[in-house]
């Protein structure tokens, strides 16, 4: 009736995840409990949860991200802790439970933290910046969500029923087959990544779409500003990459559920092609993540720089370079399989080749500081934290492309060291700059300065002080994913770095106190304009947060920046200009579909686990016939009348108007 | 990093007395912190090591050369272009140079045509396959990883070692290596390159010590609840030694058959290092046709074996 799952797949005798799974249990009841209280519920379904607009949508991937970053946060403590402990003994953690921790770490950390965050925030701001009303497809969106928060889920059940695999973030057979590892933890891993790869794909689909055929009225490829090209990029290799992770996942699927031999050791089994296959997904996905936080970096720098980004077009190109050469360079992840000198070598150059326009990028963000007036707000913060730590990442990166350097110092704390140098440096940094800059756009009011300015020195001398010891290590000979050591001489740098996680955990409850501490004070400081920053591109035109149709009247884009374009004329001209003629705007209707969707995704997978095959076949049933009652809907958009959408505008012009009357006392010409 | 320095990079240079200091005590610095903590990988005792040692500080040496002023000027752009700064100049409209582009692309291009030099070069004379020049024949070992132990057998002194590897000094070693079970990596971080090891194939490593010595070999790839133990002693001897040591093993201790190589093969920890004083022909070729079978996995008889099985230790 219920396959393999009893009463012992719960680990009773563990109290670590007891207590853990416990804490979050009372959270999440105390949670559901306040919302139904204060009687929220049917707010959050209307609003959030059968929401299709691509803001709201947004908001919740990155809610999703910053969740998800707590619990794999948690487990980087537990991993640090345990090796500043497990000198010449066994620590706190044994190794079936440390091995779950770090595969559990990373599968959180790049899956449902790096991910969501960019997916969020590419989401919120790209269809504001490019003038758009919503994303192409706005209910897939939220399909798209739903389907990685279900991913997300599993990963977290797998807490407190049965367990998480430990075969690391990446499952290498044989180890991940099912000889070795007959427990559902790498079956977890598999079908988590399988549904909430499914999401990445079509939110991929979605963007790429958006970008390509959604725009504002004369916003032409090479007048969006460099965040939409990055999203592209992006997106286009997500299209390219997923299936390939969605197909090598099936394969070990079939070979863990149905005897089938593609990664196995018998049978003519090639573990080598699953090395290939997860690396062709695998080095793009780096990509994936950090193309969008080099976005979210050229607008925050151009912005709090008060200057256009210096050689827009080169940053375009190298945009898309980066793009095609991501797909060249997947085998830099196995030069020790003993391919020979002539492959390696190809590979390393490739390798390489990638840094180049990579530098023309940090090249141009200095030359787009050079003549300008530089306020260090927090996302500027972040950005300059982030030019230095990446360049620093980069060099050990092109290090690791040179194959005789690799050699001696893959798998090692040196390589572990650097991954987290470019993704904490880049694709975080990037994350929590844009999280400040775009916060005002979603919420109306600003985060708190000064306590995003504290975390962001607790982060970045954390990170300093938690990874470069780590770089010493590598160079010491210390391999990663060690559960316990004996070499006296790798304790203290070990001991440095769970000092580093701890400023780090010092720098994350400065953000969640930013983050309170903001909402109590919103009023102070509440945005009227919608433009806090004097911003340059488009979605610093609308009200903050936007209405759900984002634009009144799609604004008519002459130039590169576009809104900082129709901004110099209004203040040449000392006005806003005429008030428009307001239509009518047609948006799409909220949906339940991916909500419900994501509902019997989860007991789908969870059934898959754990081979309870009636309830598959249920709840496949139950997704079909959610989405033929979606494909059968009558109603597709509901109107907003004109007389509506001018009130809303004609709110925004009002303290629009005020704030140009503020900055030039010469335009005294009264709003109509 | 000092911020001292960073002051106007464009209006005056820098003191000329600055850097060449900064760059003193930087190297010192890194002198002390690295010597303190005995860096297995900069402290080679092979000649790979040794090539590997000095590819890896050319490399970081190019890079330094683009990184370390990228950076002071970023730090310089930074300070001198802040807002509150009224002498510097605002140029809201400076948006494209040609000249600062051709620069920008340029010059990651001639450091990558440089380091691509490195890495083609280096992967060619470093490939582990390629035999080592030297006059003297090289010795033959033979490596299995298991779970979670390593076996080296040594085909012409026919004898075989489990979790100690024993070496002459000034001999070039020639392993071909396997795994009985899952993939590990057999890694001498003093001796240089490392190198998977994947159940059905074969893969080669030449590597020597120079002089004798004592040193930590490990397996520097993930393979389950019994990796933190797959480390094994490497001990480099005087010639003579080596082959006092071969024959001493072969006077003692069980022999390697199929029959105590599935023994062998089982799952365990922490198995104290010990030697077979025979070696039944064709182990080595055997384990890599699967002719002797990959090893069994966890223990399947336990009761939550297909739940989440635990490693008896």
């Amino acid at each position: 009736m219920l396959g393999k799952l009893s009463w012992a797949a719960i680990p009773l005798d563990q109290p670590i995840p007891m207590i853990a799974s416990g804490m979050v249990g009372l959270v999440i009841a105390g949670v559901l409990g306040l919302i139904l209280m204060k009687g929220w519920l049917p707010y959050l379904w209307r609003e959030w949860i059968t929401s299709v607009d691509h803001k709201h949508i947004g908001i919740m991937y990155c809610l999703l991200a910053l969740v998800m970053l707590l619990r794999g946060f948690t487990d980087a403590i537990m991993m640090r802790s345990q090796q500043a402990l497990a000198f010449q003994s066994e620590g706190f953690l044994p190794p079936e439970h440390y091995n779950q921790i770090f595969s559990a770490h990373g599968t959180l950390m790049i899956f449902f933290v790096a991910m969501p965050f960019v997916i969020g925030l590419m989401n919120f701001a790209m269809p504001l910046q490019l003038g758009a009303r919503d994303v192409a497809f706005p209910t897939l969106n939220s399909v798209s969500f739903w389907l990685t928060a279900t991913g997300a889920l599993l990963v977290n059940i797998s807490l407190v029923v049965g367990e998480f695999a430990r075969t690391g973030w990446l499952p290498y057979p044989p180890l991940s087959g099912i000889a070795y590892s007959p427990g559902v933890g790498v079956d977890y891993y598999l079908w988590a990544l399988q549904i909430s790869s499914v999401g990445t794909l079509l939110s991929g689909i979605n963007l790429v779409t958006t970008v390509l055929k959604i725009h504002a009225p004369g916003m032409t490829y090479l007048r969006m500003p460099i965040f939409c090209w990055t999203t592209l990029a992006s997106n286009l290799l997500i299209v390219a990459a997923f299936p390939i992770l969605t197909a090598t996942l099936s394969m070990l699927l079939l070979d863990r559920y149905l005897g089938f031999h593609f990664f196995t050791n018998e049978a003519g089994g090639n573990v080598m092609m699953f090395m290939n296959l997860i690396w062709a997904w695998g080095h793009p996905e780096v990509y994936i993540l950090i193309l969008p936080a080099f976005g979210i970096f050229s607008e925050v720098i151009s912005t709090f720089s008060g200057k256009p980004i210096f050689g827009y077009r080169s940053m375009v190109m190298a945009t898309m370079a980066i793009c095609i050469l991501a797909f060249m360079v997947w085998l830099h992840h196995f030069y020790t399989m003993g391919a020979g000198g002539d492959v390696n070598g190809i590979f390393g150059i490739a390798t390489m080749i990638i840094a180049v326009p990579t530098g023309v990028k940090v090249f141009n963000w200095l030359f787009t500081m050079y003549g300008g007036r530089i306020v260090y707000s927090s996302p500027m913060l972040w950005a300059i934290g982030f030019m230095v730590t990446f360049v620093l990442g980069g060099m050990t990166g092109v290090l690791l492309a040179v194959p005789p350097a690799d050699f001696v110092l893959h798998n090692s704390l040196f390589l572990v060291a650097h991954f987290h140098n470019v993704i904490i440096g880049g694709v975080l940094f990037g994350s929590f700059a844009g999280y400040n800059y775009w916060f005002p756009k979603a919420f109306g009011f600003r985060l708190h300065d000064g306590l995003g300015k504290a975390a962001f020195w607790f982060w970045i001398v954390g990170f300093y002080v938690a990874f470069m010891p780590l770089y010493v290590l590598g160079l010491m000979g210390m391999t990663r994913r060690m559960q316990h050591y004996d070499v006296p001489e790798w304790r203290p740098w070990l001991l440095i770095a769970a000092f580093g996680a701890a400023l780090i955990l010092t720098g994350i409850i400065l953000q969640i106190v930013q983050l309170v501490v903001s909402i109590r004070q919103r009023d102070q400081l509440r945005d009227e304009t919608g433009d806090p920053w004097n911003g340059r591109s488009l979605e610093w035109a609308t009200s903050s947060p936007p209405p759900a149709f984002n634009f009144a009247v799609l604004p008519r884009i002459e130039g590169e920046e576009a809104y900082w374009g129709i901004k110099q004329q209004a203040q040449r001209q000392a006005n806003l200009g005429e008030e428009p003629e307001y239509e009518a705007i047609e948006m799409p209707t909220n949906s339940p579909t991916g909500f419900i969707c994501a509902f019997f995704a989860t007991f789908l997978g969870f059934a898959l686990i754990w081979h309870i095959w009636w309830l598959v076949g249920l709840s496949m049933l139950g997704a079909v016939v959610t989405f033929m009652v979606f494909a059968w809907r009558d109603t597709v958009e509901y109107v907003i009348p004109a007389e509506e959408v001018a009130r809303i505008d004609r709110a925004n012009r009002r303290a629009r108007s005020k704030a140009l009357v503020l900055a030039h006392p010469a335009a005294l010409t009264p709003v109509a | 990093m000092s911020t001292k320095p960073d002051q106007a990079p464009r209006t005056r240079p820098y003191s000329p007395s600055l850097l060449p200091w900064a760059a003193r005590c930087g190297l010192v610095l890194a002198v002390v912190v690295l010597a303190g903590c005995q860096p297995a990988v900069l402290d080679p005792r092979g000649t790979v090591g040794l090539a590997q040692r000095s590819i890896l500080i050319d490399s970081v040496a190019i890079m330094l050369a683009i990184v370390v002023p990228t950076i002071l000027a970023i730090f310089g752009f930074g300070w001198w272009f802040r807002a509150s700064n009224t002498k510097a100049r605002y140029l809201p409209d400076f948006a494209y140079s040609g000249r600062i582009e051709v620069v920008t692309w340029a010059i990651p291009l001639l450091v990558i045509f440089l380091l691509g030099g490195v890495a083609w070069i280096g992967s060619h004379d470093l490939d582990p396959a390629r035999p080592l020049a030297s006059d003297v024949e090289p010795l033959e070992i033979q490596v299995v990883s298991l779970d979670w132990k390593w076996l080296f057998i040594y085909p012409d002194q026919n004898v075989a070692a489990v979790n100690q590897l024993v070496v002459p000094a000034g001999v070039p070693l020639h392993f071909s290596l396997t795994s009985g079970s899952v993939m590990n990596a057999f890694f001498i971080p003093q001796l240089g390159s490392m190198i998977y090891t994947m159940n059905g194939m074969t893969t080669q490593l030449n590597l020597i010590a120079d002089q004798p010595g004592v040193f930590r070999g490990l397996s520097s790839h993930y393979s389950g609840d019994g990796f933190a133990d797959m480390n094994f002693q490497v001990r480099a001897v005087p010639a003579d030694q080596f082959a006092a040591w071969a024959g001493t093993t072969r006077n003692a201790g069980p022999s390697l058959t199929p029959a105590t190589y599935a023994e062998l093969n089982k799952q365990s920890i922490k198995v104290a290092p010990f030697t077979y004083r025979e070696v039944d022909p064709g182990m080595f070729s055997k384990i890599v046709s699967q002719e002797l079978p990959p090893g069994p996995g966890p223990d399947s008889t336990q009761a939550n074996n297909s739940v989440s099985p635990k490693t008896a230790r």
